[in-house]
């Protein structure tokens, strides 16, 4: 077994109350000999057993609670109520929904490729459910925390595109192939966007382990760089297909896009992975710029860090009500035209100053931010200035009246209807 | 080395059960890719047979079909037919019901607008927010007409010669609170919808049609107003007292699908106000003539009438004959949702999967309307 295991206490309580024997645990004070020696695998298998099962559920917990959230706050900024019905709140609307969705038929239709079909929502929820386990939850409070965190939340979640093309490709549904067409170009976009925003953020913190980086961020790196945090703000968003960037399963336009012939509890993973990547997505911007588990003493870790994800889900819910879709052609040329060029220069200006203060402290992080945020504002309005739609030159004032022919002169001031008359 | 792939248009079917056909419309739509290259609407999926069911109806009776054609804009449906009743028979209308339907229709053409809004919004993709705001300032409209008539959608306010009932003393106050409140709401709904960027850059530039094309289709409404031609039969060819009330005609020159939410995002302000000039002109009297005059039963002479209104959608003709009996012995109504569609393909073919739905919603058609 890796020591570095026992770091996470969690880990380390449960093992070391089954083996205390052991040696890594005996030198941390623990005497509890539950299983006898030389069955330290026994001790890890459940352990490790325990462990996956506590982390997935509560991911999946969050999910229903942040389901009945987020329907809530839709109603208030809706000007309505919002569930209200069943339990204290409506907090059970969601625990009905999905005792509803277990109960729908489930039907795969004749047209589709029965295996594929029956993949692609478990391809869908597996990736989401790994990058859990990266995630540094509070101090001492994580899975694992792996050298190569980053990259690896960064790879895993790019299955996800792959997913949806199996999804709709297995439908044989018209309509789902083009989500699956959209799925390709948007997904595969915005992996770029997204993995060259957090190259800012490695070189301040010198590492890719997610612990490392929360270690690091003496102050939150949303001040270092805010450049980095818009950038993977927007492609989180557009990863996670939420609303300004839905062309997925863009209701008004594919009726729900990959997900249409999807019944039942597979339409219900397909769900539940797009709100549990919304979730690790607001926790992946907490740890990577917001300080992570960081916050001031009397309150702990892990509430500083579950408060901060609830802001910034806050915040994406906000993004998600206000705005209408982006066109296809439209979020593609942000992605390539915009937010590429925008992670550029974050990388150049990072880069350079990472050159003059190679090992930065407080004072020189402060300095670097305030140069940043300078930068920030610079390149948004330049890339905005590029991209804005551009305005009509004359929208027509009532003084200065189209000279359209027919308009104004042909057609006579009355007009006189043949009706009326009386035989 | 060069590699041709071979592509192919992808025939779909939109509808009739969409999520934003606003009804049972369908289109057979050929893709390439994610343009559209032809379209082909099919509709009649509500059709009710209106027109052949007013002739087994009494003139009265028939107001109550024509709430149903378009059931965003009853109180205007049942201007338009009124009109051609009375033309029809010759009544003279009693100045009080006259002004108390001009306030009901532009009341009406506000909400009507409010929806046409809020669901082009929605078309585009936002998650019901700036719908359901529309629909909350429609609802006090609403509210308006259930104190004039105690009916909210299916009105059948309006009697041949004026309206069936007086508005209570209450209706004034409350419709006053209404008028105040609806132009900051207004205003914030520019804030909020005509200034972002997201929609702008979705609407400018799509679905441009000229006005040869539109005056060739004999398309009526914002729709045209849209492109840059000042008509408006309030202006042109005044019904009832328009020609009593100033009021602007807003007009914009692009013809797309931004200029089309522009000008009825303008003209609810026009109809604010006109709704005030008519409180201040309206004086005491009764709703309608005497019933020695013009009888529940009507027989007018036999002959024809043609009567048409601005509709919140474009021009809505009432076309009556009369052989003398008590029920009409035709009735055909130029609906305005029907033939603002005929140029549906022209308004698809070259543009995206993405824009279809918006442009169709700019459109503001109600399928109550179009299959009657």
């Amino acid at each position: 077994m890796n020591p570095a295991f026992l770091d996470n206490s969690l880990f380390r309580n449960i093992y070391c109350y089954l083996a205390g024997s052991s040696d890594s645990c005996a030198e941390r004070g623990y005497d509890t000999t539950l299983l006898p020696a030389g069955f330290e695998w026994l001790a890890f298998a459940i352990t490790a057993f325990l462990i996956i099962n506590i982390v997935i559920n509560a991911g999946l917990g969050a999910v229903v609670v942040y389901i009945w959230g987020e329907r809530r706050i839709l109603g208030r900024i809706q000007n309505r109520t919002g569930p209200n019905r069943w339990g204290p709140f409506g907090s059970l609307t969601s625990v009905a929904d999905a005792i509803k969705t277990l109960f729908k038929e489930d039907i795969v239709p004749d047209e589709a490729d029965r295996w594929l079909f029956n993949l692609a929502p478990i391809l869908m929820v597996f990736p989401v459910l790994s990058v859990l386990a990266v995630i540094p939850f509070g101090v001492g409070t994580f899975v694992v925390d792996l050298n190569i965190g980053i990259l690896f939340v960064i790879a895993i979640t790019s299955m996800s595109g792959i997913s949806v093309v199996l999804a709709s490709w297995a439908s044989g549904n018209r309509i789902a192939i083009f989500a699956g067409m959209r799925s390709v170009a948007m997904l595969i976009s915005y992996e770029i966007p997204m993995a060259l925003s957090l190259i800012g953020v490695l070189m301040l913190a010198g590492s890719m382990s997610l612990g490392k980086i929360v270690d690091a961020q003496d102050i939150p790196f949303i001040l270092v760089q805010p450049l980095g945090l818009f950038v993977f703000l927007i492609a989180a968003q557009a990863e996670t297909s939420r609303t300004p960037f839905d062309l997925i399963e863009a209701e008004s336009e594919l009726a729900a896009g990959y997900l249409n012939d999807y019944s039942s509890m597979k339409f219900g993973i397909f769900f539940l992975a797009e709100f549990l990547a919304t979730i690790v997505a607001s926790m992946l911007i907490v740890t990577l710029f917001l300080g992570g588990w960081r916050g001031w003493d009397p309150i702990p870790s892990q509430i500083w860090f579950a408060g901060k994800t609830v802001l910034v889900l806050l915040f994406i819910m906000w993004m998600r009500f206000s705005w209408p879709r982006l066109r296809v052609d439209q979020i593609l040329s942000l992605a390539w035209k915009g937010l590429f060029e925008l992670t550029l220069i974050n990388i150049f200006v990072t880069a350079i100053l990472i050159a003059i203060w190679p090992d930065p402290g407080i004072t020189e992080l402060l300095i670097m931010s305030a140069i940043n945020w300078v930068v920030f504002f610079i390149s948004i309005w330049l890339v905005s200035k590029l991209l804005r739609p551009g305005d009509y030159t004359a929208p027509a004032p009532r003084t200065d009246r189209p000279t359209y022919p027919v308009a104004t002169d042909e057609l006579p001031d009355e007009v006189a209807y043949t009706g009326g008359t009386t035989r | 080395m060069t590699t041709q792939v071979r592509t192919e248009p992808i025939t779909v079917n939109l509808g009739p059960q969409h999520p934003s056909t606003h009804g049972v419309f369908r289109m057979r739509v050929t893709f390439d890719g994610e343009e559209i290259i032809d379209v082909e609407p099919i509709f009649g999926y509500l059709h009710r047979g209106s027109e052949k069911l007013a002739e087994e109806r009494t003139y009265v009776q028939v107001v109550t079909l024509t709430d149903r054609m378009d059931y965003v804009g009853s109180m205007l449906n049942n201007q338009a037919y009124m009109l051609a009743v009375e033309k029809l028979a010759g009544v003279e209308p009693s100045p009080r019901g006259v002004w108390l339907r001009m306030i009901a229709s532009e009341l009406q053409r506000i909400a009507s607008h409010l929806v046409a809004v809020g669901f082009l919004i929605q078309d585009l993709g936002a998650w019901g927010t700036p719908l359901i705001y529309t629909m909350r300032e429609r609802e006090k409209i609403l509210d308006l007409f259930e104190m004039l008539c105690g009916a909210r959608i299916t009105n059948s306010y309006l009697r041949p010669g004026g309206v069936f009932m007086d508005a209570p003393e209450e209706f004034w106050p409350a419709m006053n609170a209404v008028l105040d409140e609806l132009p900051p709401r207004i205003d914030d709904l520019d804030d909020l919808l005509t200034d972002n960027d997201i929609i702008f850059s979705r609407t400018k530039g799509v679905s441009v049609l000229t006005p040869e094309q539109m005056l060739d289709a004999s398309i009526t409404g914002p729709m045209l107003r849209a492109a840059g031609v000042d008509w408006d039969l309030r202006h042109r060819d005044p019904y009832d007292y328009y020609d009593q009330v100033t009021f602007e005609r807003p007009l914009h020159t692009a013809g797309d699908n931004f200029a089309r939410y522009w000008v009825r995002v303008q003209e609810m302000r026009e109809s604010i106000k006109i709704v005030r000039q008519c409180e201040k002109l309206i004086e005491p009297g009764p709703v309608r003539p005497d019933h020695d005059d013009v009888p529940w039963l009507l027989r007018p002479p036999v002959g024809d009438a043609y009567a048409a209104i601005e509709h919140s959608k474009g021009e809505l003709g009432f076309y009556l004959v009369s052989d003398g009996s008590i029920s009409p012995y035709r009735c055909h109504v130029r609906a305005p949702s029907l033939i603002n569609l005929t140029l549906l393909r022209e308004m698809l073919v070259g543009e995206l999967l993405a824009d279809m739905f918006v442009s169709f919603g700019s459109v503001d058609i109600n399928m109550g309307e179009v299959d009657r």
